[in-house]
């Protein structure tokens, strides 16, 4: 498995594919708390989907003011056919060119499958990373722990 | 290791003794296919502990992939406060082709209950809150999709099939009945 970014670590900075014809940067969240899910690929089955999950659970996620962004290898027509059909409201972002690229940074890929693994970050305003989580590729991680890391950071900076 | 958050306690429906040894729950949505599948694995495992086992359902509607799901629990919520959650609860899966409103309302007929009932109840969100609380209570809980099942407290991470579950339940009841 990977050795993903520890917490206290600054989040690498990205600029990536949200569209087609769009472009989305990290910084742009700056002030905020940001949660980024690397996650292998769109379109796997839909009930245990965790992108679909995260659609569902993201009012939670705002009442800590916290974005998700979704990262995968896919392209940006393929993400964008995926958002579509879930109704996903939040960003995907396409690590698609060079592949992988950003999740390498974030010790997220996994070179010998060419895909993000399931790899959850809790980054604060300031764009430092405040928790970290890799799960076993094959089980959808939820959504306690990234609640537990918003509520900690909220208690934290208050 | 996800845990359960909020133990099952008398706001649930629940089937079995209260003493059971092992509890399983499950949180799920009417209209997930998979739930619909599960549930006459879920019964076969229930007829197969008997006594030993409580069953306890607790709704989570992925609304933004299932238009029906969130009203299809407020129906079972419905029928649950005349007691006739199970029936209702069952009758939901079974009919998950033609779900929507006109299923809903002969469904609590069939019960002997009011339509006009359900109508209010639907209108003003009667049951909202209690399926809005078994949601949250998921999601704190790490509940990763539906159907996902927590046995005493611990989240199952199997197939929701009736071997692996029958053989996890086993296998902490005998762990819960060995001499300390």
């Amino acid at each position: 498995m990977s050795k993903i970014l520890a917490p206290g670590t600054s989040a690498p900075e990205f600029t990536l594919r949200v569209t087609p014809d769009q472009d989305l940067s990290l910084s742009e969240f700056r002030g905020r708390p940001v949660i980024i899910a690397f996650y292998p690929a769109d379109w796997s089955p839909v009930c245990g989907d965790q992108m679909t999950l995260y659609n569902q659970i993201r009012p939670e996620f705002h009442k800590y003011g916290a974005e998700v962004l979704g990262i995968s290898v896919d392209g940006a027509w393929c993400h964008q056919a995926y958002a579509r059909h879930n109704h996903i409201h939040f960003p995907l972002l396409a690590d698609f060119h060079p592949k992988g690229a950003v999740a390498e940074k974030y010790g997220a890929y996994r070179e010998q499958d060419g895909v993000c693994e399931r790899a959850l970050f809790v980054i604060d305003r300031n764009g430092i990373i405040f928790w970290s989580y890799l799960s076993p590729i094959a089980v959808n991680p939820g959504a306690d722990g990234i609640l537990d890391a918003l509520e900690s950071l909220q208690n934290k900076e208050k | 290791m996800a845990m359960l958050r909020v133990p099952v306690n008398s706001n649930d429906h629940i089937q079995g003794p209260d003493n059971a040894p092992m509890t399983l729950l499950e949180y799920g949505d009417y209209e997930c296919p998979y739930c619909g599948r599960t549930n006459p694995v879920v019964r076969r495992v229930q007829r197969y502990f008997g006594p030993r086992l409580r069953f306890a359902y607790r709704h989570f509607p992925l609304t933004e992939i299932h238009q029906h799901s969130e009203a299809a629990a407020e129906t079972a919520e419905y029928a649950g406060a005349y007691g006739r959650f199970w029936e209702a609860h069952d009758m939901l899966f079974e009919n998950q082709d033609c779900l929507g409103l006109p299923l809903f309302f002969a469904g609590v007929r069939s019960l002997g209950l009011a339509e006009q009932g359900l109508r209010d109840a639907l209108a003003h969100g009667t049951f909202a809150d209690k399926v809005r609380r078994d949601f949250l209570s998921g999601v704190r809980s790490g509940v990763n999709g539906t159907p996902t099942f927590f046995i005493n407290n611990r989240r199952y991470d199997e197939p929701p099939d009736y071997e692996p579950l029958v053989a996890t339940i086993a296998a902490q009841l005998e762990y819960a009945s060995m001499p300390a």
